[in-house]
């Protein structure tokens, strides 16, 4: 029912809320099952090296221990290595290099947090204790961590399958255009930029729970997935052989993911493995030193990029060189994030005619490499809106007439850029204006000389970006290498006493399924929001899903749901006409009643819903009982959020150190089911991308490849007195083609803040002749942009 | 070596390893899973509860520490009517929390805050929850929620 606090377009308070404010939460590690004993993963403490003998002995022989196994038992228990669920295309038309990525090392390990054996025992102490009688004979070889330094001749090679360290070259763009534009500018502005290495950091470690079941021949896994169903179909046919159908992968409560909980990871297929062998579930939990090595890190991208202008600031053409990390193995969608997710949002807002975009994919000695909150798209972002904001001030113009100067028109849509993708709908002008009042940009000279009066350097940095969400059109994402489907499944169910029960294939870990699905179906069927549940994780319980990233849950999943409500109002509507007397076509369905036109014959949809499993008076020779409906939706296209961020900074010339004074957001979703949470994830998407223009970074010694932030501790996370309060807003067109108009809003934050923030600062200080900081602008290397600008001007 | 300490106002007492920590304790014997464990580092503050009244992390106590002690765990904090403690319901009205995995551990904290700061302003609440790490929310509405919180239980 429309209620005015639950129906489409409200803030309603969530469903999820209440369990996890008690402590009545479910996550994986809150599950124990009777008998379970612990694992323990012995992992390689060194970058790089060959394994000449692992021995198990002492650790079989220690207390409490079940199981020792090592890539031998996997072996020989013919387990295959873990799949990569994407191939890119090489550019000379060969596919990629794709070694073997066992699931426990075979020969050699290839990054510090590689593992090497399992130990299983009666408690986690004791596993861990064993662990470390476990004697590994290795060969240290060299090792190579950054991606520049391992194309270079004579380095230490990862894989001997994919000499150079090259895993792939992948362009996308007319080359020769491109050439041409460069050749007419009037100015070129370039820029060498790093895109850092970050660790996903969801605050629930990973962890899994296996078991078997003799009597069934049936295995279930309990572990913090993104997506359980893709997990089951990677896990059963590629690695295990096992039938998909006897293995059940449950995604319980989840502590956020960020991408970083999509890829099916090696230590859930051992656990699977394993809990047959020992005829006992098995429980295994990441110590948060494990996430930091282990879990899929985010960028690590080395950069040149080349902007093309005329006189006038318009833009004639961008070049684009990327080296980009891939880790030691590839993860599940590794390969598409650098190329696929990346170069084809290198046309930006702007109407950029000609495009290239060069990448070249690289394995190095550390961690895998995927997708992380934005995946690809943050990277493309900080690309365009860093040259933007670079060439604005190299050219001596305003940073908002440069971008308006070059923004599509509200006008050219839908628009074909020349980077693949067609935008749909898009209002630039309409985010950076409002953003612009938001921000109180008139004001901000004022700003900035008050600030100077106190002795610190006010900037203020702008970012108009776009992304591609509602991850995807299955034959689309096909022709560019997915070797996976992205539609979604959704079912409706209504019980006999008219209550619902949403089934989806998307997964909520912090987004707020259970209320925004709620609203959008209880509004639909007019029914109590309250009598709407909504069920998802569960491989046993959902007909089939792909899960949630991309910013694909509503666009993608909740249109799955529409398809799904689409037919159980169709249904309802001949039960209704068979109940009413009339024809089906005199029968108006609106808000949970359907109306014989022009009269008051009605009845309701929980009446319809009675009706269906007590078919007394019923069409039952034309229509089958029963009101549960499923659908599965693959969109034509992706959807295309939009926005204008604002950020204004202040900087202490004599520490180094930033403080975001002023965030203002305001981003184009398409229509908003629930401004609550959408706000929400703004928040926390801007969080981690002022985190990655401040704070974050994975260091990798490039010597020994030993992880140095391996704690929080070392990486250093954006804490509540790191962060501003945020002004956020909406100015929405909505997406026109699919069936709520909605584009998606989880990564926005994420893809649009660095290079605000980043081009704030070296607005700020500019007076002082710094021109260029790479992220994370930490105090030291603030201040010694300083003074190497000072010192070069001295000289 | 034994331990007798009262959680959530019931006596417990058992027998534990000496090296148990207070975190192990409430999940693993008492099946407490409201608290959470997400470092080995005592950073994240998912696993804050109240001992003797005041916030700690409890994967920084040995359980022999709190031996004698009153500890208030997430899942003592509602009424035995079912009704939410201020705080958890300023979380719930403000949007405070998304995944809800640092949730137990921010809003023990927030209690403990808000007793030792009346009145808190937003520098103070960000600087004291500075011990809590939120992945999700970008503590935007953590914030708004201590303040809200702070409101509904001085009026009560």
């Amino acid at each position: 029912m429309a209620t005015a606090e639950t129906g489409i377009g409200k803030a309603a308070k969530r469903k999820e809320d209440r369990r996890f404010l008690t402590g009545e939460g479910r996550y994986t590690d809150d599950i124990d099952l009777p008998g379970q004993v612990y694992a323990c993963f012995l992992r390689s403490p060194h970058a790089h090296a060959r394994i000449n003998r692992i021995d198990t002995g002492p650790a079989r022989e220690a207390p409490g221990v079940v199981a020792v196994y090592t890539g031998d038992d996997l072996a020989a228990d013919g387990v295959g290595g873990i799949p990569c669920g994407w191939q890119i295309t090489d550019v000379d038309g060969q596919p990629m290099k794709e070694p073997a990525h066992p699931a426990l090392a075979q020969g050699k390990v290839r990054y510090v947090g590689d593992q090497v054996a399992v130990v299983i025992a009666e408690s986690y102490h004791q596993a861990k204790d064993a662990a470390e009688r476990i004697d590994v004979d290795y060969d240290i070889l060299d090792a190579v961590v950054s991606p520049a330094e391992a194309l270079e001749e004579g380095r230490p090679q990862v894989h001997d399958e994919a000499p150079g360290n090259q895993c792939y070259v992948w362009e996308l763009g007319d080359g020769d255009a491109v050439d041409d534009a460069f050749n007419r500018a009037a100015h070129v502005t370039r820029l060498d930029l790093v895109n850092q290495r970050l660790a996903p950091n969801a605050i629930e470690p990973r962890a899994a729970v296996a078991s078997y079941s003799r009597g069934e021949d049936q295995y279930t896994l309990y572990t913090t997935s993104q997506n359980p169903h893709v997990t089951r179909l990677l896990m059963s046919a590629f690695v295990l052989n096992l039938p998909e159908h006897k293995v059940r992968v449950v995604a319980p409560d989840v502590g956020g993911g960020f991408g970083s909980k999509i890829f099916h990871y090696a230590e859930e297929a051992v656990l699977t493995w394993a809990s047959r062998k020992v005829g006992r579930p098995i429980k295994w939990t990441a110590e948060r030193v494990e996430s930091f090595m282990s879990d899929a890190h985010g960028r690590d991208h080395v950069t040149h990029a080349e902007l093309a202008m005329d006189d006038s600031g318009k833009f004639l053409g961008m070049r684009v060189n990327t080296k980009a990390n891939l880790g030691a193995y590839l993860s599940t969608f590794a390969p598409s994030v650098p190329t696929i997710l990346y170069g084809t949002l290198l046309a930006g807002q702007y109407t950029t005619p000609a495009i290239h975009c060069r990448v070249t994919g690289v394995f190095t000695n550390t961690a895998p490499v995927d997708a992380y909150r934005g995946a690809g798209r943050p990277e493309a972002t900080y690309v365009v809106e860093r040259l933007v904001s670079a060439a604005a001030r190299e050219m001596g113009m305003d940073q908002a007439e440069i971008r308006r100067r070059n923004f599509i028109p509200r006008d050219a849509f839908p628009y074909q850029t020349p980077v693949a993708l067609t935008y749909d709908v898009g209002d630039y002008d309409a985010t950076l204006t409002e953003a612009m009042r938001m921000a109180d940009v008139d004001g901000f000279e004022a700003r900035r000389k008050e600030a100077q009066a106190r002795g610190k350097y006010r900037g203020i940095g702008y970012s108009t970006y776009i992304e591609a969400c509602g991850l995807a059109p299955s034959n689309i994402a096909g022709a560019l290498g997915a070797r996976a489907g992205l539609f979604e499944a959704g079912e409706v169910r209504l019980h006999p006493t008219g209550k619902v029960t949403v089934f989806t294939g998307s997964h909520s870990h912090g987004q707020g399924h259970e209320t925004t699905f709620a609203q959008i179906v209880a509004s639909r069927l007019g029914v109590p929001y309250e009598d709407v549940d909504v069920v998802h994780g569960d491989t046993d319980r959902i007909a089939f899903g792909m899960g949630t990233y991309g910013s694909r849950s509503l666009a993608v999943g909740g249109s799955a749901i529409m398809k799904a409500l689409d037919k159980v109002i169709d249904k309802g509507r001949k039960i209704a006409a068979h109940m009413l007397e009339a024809a089906e076509q005199d029968i108006e369905y609106d808000d949970g009643t359907y109306r014989v036109a022009g009269t008051d014959k009605e009845i309701s949809m929980g009446e319809i819903a009675f009706s269906a499993y007590v078919p007394h008076n019923y069409p039952l020779e034309q229509l089958e009982p029963g009101l549960d409906e499923n659908a599965f939706y693959d969109p034509t296209n992706f959807t295309y959020p939009a926005g204008s961020h604002i950020c204004e900074v202040e900087v202490d010339p004599d520490t180094g150190k930033v403080e975001v004074v002023n965030f203002t957001a305001v981003d184009d979703f398409g229509n908003v089911i629930n401004p609550m949470i959408v706000e929400g994830q703004v928040h926390g998407g801007l969080a981690q991308g002022i985190g990655q223009a401040l704070l974050e970074q994975c260091i990798y010694d490039p010597d020994s490849g030993q992880l140095v932030t391996g704690t929080y501790m070392d990486y250093i996370m954006p804490r509540a007195d790191d962060l501003p309060s945020f002004r956020v807003g909406t100015q929405n067109t909505p997406c026109t083609h699919n069936p709520l108009g909605v584009k998606g809003c989880g990564e926005a934050g994420t893809i649009g803040s660095p290079p605000a923030v980043i081009d704030a600062i070296i607005d700020a200080l500019s007076p002082l002749g710094v021109r260029h900081l790479d992220m994370p602008a930490t105090p030291v290397r603030v201040w010694q942009a300083i003074q190497d600008a000072q010192g070069s001007r001295a000289a | 070596m034994n331990v007798s300490l009262t959680v959530n106002g019931k006596a417990v007492s058992a027998e534990v390893e000496p090296r148990t920590l207070l975190v192990e304790f409430l999940r693993d014997e008492l099946g407490l899973t409201g608290t959470h464990v997400g470092c080995d580092t005592g950073q994240c503050g998912a696993c804050t509860v109240h001992l003797d009244g005041r916030a700690v992390k409890a994967c920084s106590v040995l359980v022999g520490q709190a031996d004698g002690a009153e500890v208030l765990t997430i899942e003592g904090l509602a009424g035995e009517d079912g009704s939410l403690h201020p705080m958890q319901a300023a979380f719930h009205e403000q949007h405070g929390l998304q995944c809800g995995f640092c949730t137990p551990g921010m809003v023990m904290a927030a209690i403990d805050l808000v007793r030792s700061y009346p009145g808190a302003s937003d520098t103070t609440i960000r600087a004291q929850l500075e011990g809590n790490l939120c992945r999700c929310t970008g503590y935007e509405n953590i914030v708004r929620a201590v303040r809200t919180g702070a409101a509904n239980m001085e009026a009560q």
